[in-house]
């Protein structure tokens, strides 16, 4: 038995101890809001946060998170939206939208060690972060908003 | 709200269903689905109180309801095409409410590619509004018992100017609906002056699910007793199961059964692939699964393909006379006459979708009828292969649409819908196919491989006096017609028939090559190819002759003028001719604007810096494009800037088609620097984002300006045309800045080292 929490909620699982959170997150709790991108953590579509950092879910094992705090997109808004997802919405950011969930989580993340990030930060930050839509300036402009709004 | 809704916080957890089992959620149906049990693909708007005709539907409430008949992939067409029929209902977009159809030949074309949603919609969207704004108009003029003409509307209320009387449109949607619908005649349109939203736009309608998780996508669809499906498909194209042994697989936990899919009779088109479906309880079980699957394949008379073999073969034919597509004057003659001659050969390999969800479909078959919920950019196909595959008629297949996670093209081919359908039948459970990344690249309708040869006579001042262009690809109607092995209009016209120049011998060509993959289309398709070809010659010939490339571009396209196709299959992209001319003057204008807007000769650019510029019409809209790339001296690339200018006719919603520009940069980035699918005896090499990379944010174009020219030319296309001329903008822009010359793509196989 892992027991871990997921947003909040103390979770007990008795799966697999190999599969990765990604699915236990999608298949089993039904929180669908991370994504499925590419399964070997080269797309960054399942970020989510451990602990308060940037985790890829597709390659996490269940077995490897015991005791860890979980954090999905479906609840960085749950008391309103994140500073993020204001910048995300005002910048027009998202264009199919599959990969912004893993974004935001991956922006979120950066903001929280690089309050004030520097293109090259946001460079390193971002770049294991693919979107195929091409948003990409836009969301370096929506994080530079967002560290403003931060300020 | 009657578009898929997300159910998570509805479900709850069960308790162990056995030894080593996964603990599983109960799957609830969405809301919306079992409401429409009884009567499927019946929307909002069919059961408002005015419901005027299949688009609009207005409750008592004041509640509009708009119909969104084309797919969402992310060019915000849910958004944009609903909002001319609002604009043209004089409707207030914060009391519109969406509606996402199903698949059904009510609503017209639902196949949404080829940029064209707009074009071949804004009348009919006005049409749609402006019909039920009349009733609305007449309703009113009845109550007060005053002339109609006397009444206009004013944002969701129609009022009598004369008396300043008011109703709302909710007061007035059940008068209204006693009413006759008026003839097309009787429905006055707006005029431009009077558009609210046409050419301002809005933001998209799901952009606060898109920032928060909620957005419902095909990989997203849960549904009660589902279960999971992910399938070892042929490795080679018309592959077979010679024998399987799935014992291993079986007895992995959560693994309910195998099930084979039959291999597709040729010619492919949608049909499933075939192979072996491993069931089970969750994806990550399925694809635990599947590993332990032992096949034995026998792969078929494609197992000889090698693609670098191939691309020899198609260099060959390139070399060789082929069909005359277009013909003007005498090039044989021209090319004889002594003085100088060019010629180059150009290279563009396969290429795959890769969109960020990879391919994936829900589907339950119950009591002979078909229900499917998925990411599909054409609901109607997927009723045509579903029926086909399942022997049942197409009524009986119900699509629902979801938000796609990309599409790109690879998402009109539904060949995995039908596998979801198959699986469902076969297993009797709601089956959701999950196709892995690797699948996803694995087992695409590519791009098609091209090669191109280019040969221009030149007189003294080294402009062309005779042009000859042949182009070698694998047509997409191979999967179609496996003898296939010429383009077809459709896609011989796409940067190619239609190359522009003003040139008094000319000659266009096509060669023959066989498919051994299955060819699609993929965002801006042949002009892809033609346009890299076309254009990086056309720089090459500037540079030879000591020209500016812009002034050479400008002379060779000529006058302004319609150009002529008499005598030659042109379909123009399925439009008019005389509604959607080939205008050079429009070409000539986005060339001009682009240079001005770039400060093009007048920039400093720093060391290992050029710039390029290329301009290409294509889904009948016009660009040009100026890339400024910096080349260090291993050759590693930076885009610091892009600068585009757009001439699309009339724009809906400018914002939305900038960012389209902007992404089509980053797109055509992903295609120059790295795109390339290859194969070994018929075995595609490419499987991840590892092997078949795209553009990240370090990659890709640090800023693009997109200026759109103001136009009131009809619409045009905005998701695919940005592509074309991007890829030779940034190739010229490398030969400016190092000297070197890509003729082949990727740019990954060019050395640009300086040392």
């Amino acid at each position: 038995m892992i027991q871990l929490k997921v947003n909040g909620v103390i979770r007990n699982f008795d799966g697999d101890p190999e599969m990765p959170l990604l699915w236990y997150l999608r298949d089993v709790l039904g929180l669908t809001g991370t994504k499925f991108g590419c399964g070997i953590a080269l797309c960054g579509a399942c970020t989510v946060h451990k602990n308060g950092e940037a985790l890829r879910s597709c390659i996490t094992p269940m077995s490897s998170l015991a005791g860890s705090e979980i954090r999905t997109i479906e609840d960085v808004s749950a008391n309103g939206l994140h500073p993020v997802q204001r910048m995300w919405m005002q910048f027009n950011v998202p264009q199919c939208g599959y990969c912004q969930s893993g974004q935001i989580m991956q922006a979120i993340a950066l903001l929280s060690q690089k309050p004030k990030p520097t293109d090259q930060d946001i460079d390193d930050g971002m770049a294991a972060n693919i979107c195929r839509c091409g948003t990409y300036q836009r969301i370096r402009a929506a994080i530079k908003a967002a560290a403003e709004v931060n300020q | 709200m009657s578009f898929i809704t997300n159910v998570s916080r509805r479900r709850f957890m069960k308790g162990l269903l056995g030894a080593g089992a996964l603990v599983l959620g109960v799957h609830y149906i969405p809301k919306v689905v079992w409401e429409r049990q009884a009567h499927p693909g019946e929307t909002d708007a069919d059961r408002a109180t005015l419901h005027p005709n299949a688009f609009v539907g207005i409750n008592a409430d004041g509640t509009v309801y708009i119909v969104a008949h084309r797919s969402e992939m992310g060019t915000i067409i849910r958004t944009s095409l609903p909002l001319v029929v609002a604009d043209e209902l004089d409707a207030d977009w914060k009391r519109v409410k969406m509606d996402q159809a199903i698949g059904d030949p009510r609503y017209g074309d639902q196949n949404t590619d080829g940029s064209h949603s707009v074009r071949s919609f804004f009348d009919v969207m006005r049409q749609a509004g402006a019909t039920a704004r009349v009733m609305l108009i007449q309703a009113a003029a009845q109550k007060w018992d005053v002339p109609a003409s006397e009444c206009r509307t004013e944002l969701h209320t129609v009022l009598h100017s004369a008396t300043g009387r008011r109703l709302s449109y909710g007061e007035l949607a059940s008068a209204a609906a006693k009413l006759p619908i008026p003839s097309k005649q009787d429905v006055q349109l707006k005029t431009k002056n009077e558009w609210r939203y046409i050419g301002k736009g809005m933001t998209s309608y799901d952009l606060a699910d898109l920032c928060t998780g909620k957005a419902v996508y095909g990989m997203d669809v849960l549904l009660d007793g589902m279960l999971y499906a992910s399938i070892e498909h042929p490795p080679v194209l018309g592959g077979k199961v010679k024998s399987v042994d799935d014992s291993e697989a079986l007895k992995v936990a959560g693994v309910h059964q195998t099930v084979a899919i039959d291999p597709f009779k040729p010619p492919p088109a949608f049909q499933p692939l075939g192979g072996i479906a491993v069931i089970a309880d969750n994806t990550w079980a399925a694809f635990q699964g599947r590993k332990k699957l032992k096949i034995e394949w026998d792969n078929g008379p494609n197992a000889s393909y090698d693609s670098e073999e191939y691309k020899k073969e198609l260099y060959a034919t390139a070399l060789k006379a082929g069909k005359v597509v277009r013909n003007i004057g005498d090039t044989d003659a021209a090319f004889a006459r002594p003085g100088q001659v060019f010629e180059a050969q150009y290279y563009v390999p396969l290429l795959a979708h890769a969109s960020m969800e990879p391919l994936v479909a829900t589907a339950e078959f119950k009591a002979g009828k078909v229900t499917a919920w998925a990411p599909t950019q054409n609901p109607q196909a997927v009723q045509a292969i579903v029926s086909q595959e399942l022997g049942i008629p197409k009524e009986d297949v119900i699509c629902h649409v979801t938000l796609l996670g990309g599409a790109f093209g690879r998402k009109s081919k539904p060949d995995y819908v039908a596998e979801a359908a198959v699986l469902s039948k076969k297993t009797g459970r709601p089956v959701k196919v999950v196709w892995s990344r690797e699948d996803d690249i694995k087992f695409d309708y590519y791009n098609a491989v091209a090669a191109m040869y280019m040969k221009a006579a030149l007189n003294a001042k080294g402009m062309p006096t005779a042009w000859l262009q042949r182009s070698v690809f694998p047509p997409i109607t191979s999967i179609f017609d496996v003898k296939a092995v010429y383009g077809d209009p459709g896609y011989l016209q796409q940067g190619w028939t239609d190359m522009p120049y003003d040139i008094p011998n000319l000659r266009i060509e096509n060669g023959p090559a066989p498919a051994h993959v299955r060819i699609g289309w993929l965002r801006s398709v042949a002009n892809i190819y033609h346009a890299f070809a076309v254009q990086t010659f056309t720089d090459e010939l500037a540079h030879r002759a000591g020209r500016d490339p812009v002034e050479y571009l400008l002379e060779l396209i000529g006058p302004p003028r319609a150009i002529d196709f008499t005598n030659t299959d042109y379909p123009n992209y399925g439009a008019d001719l005389k509604t959607y001319p080939w205008e050079t003057g429009r070409l000539r204008r986005v060339l001009e604007m682009v240079a001005e807007k770039s400060d093009w000769g007048k920039r400093k650019l720093g060391k290992g810096a050029g710039v390029g510029i290329a301009a290409h019409r294509s889904f009948l809209t016009y660009v040009a494009t100026v890339v400024e790339v910096e080349v260090n001296d291993q050759g590693e690339i930076k885009i610091p800037r892009v600068d585009t200018v757009v001439d699309a006719g009339l724009v809906v919603n400018p914002e939305v088609v900038r960012a389209q520009f902007e992404g089509a940069a980053v797109f055509g980035t992903s295609v120059a620097r790295c795109g390339e699918i290859t194969a070994k005896n018929g075995v595609i090499e490419q499987s991840n984002f590892d092997t078949y990379p795209v553009a990240r944010i370090i990659e890709a174009p640090y800023q693009t300006n997109v200026y759109l020219v103001e136009s009131d030319a009809p619409p045009a296309g905005v998701g695919e045309p940005g592509v074309p001329p991007f890829i030779p903008a940034l190739c010229n822009a490398i030969f400016a800045a190092t000297g070197k010359r890509v003729r082949e793509l990727p740019l990954a196989k060019t050395n640009l080292a300086s040392k």
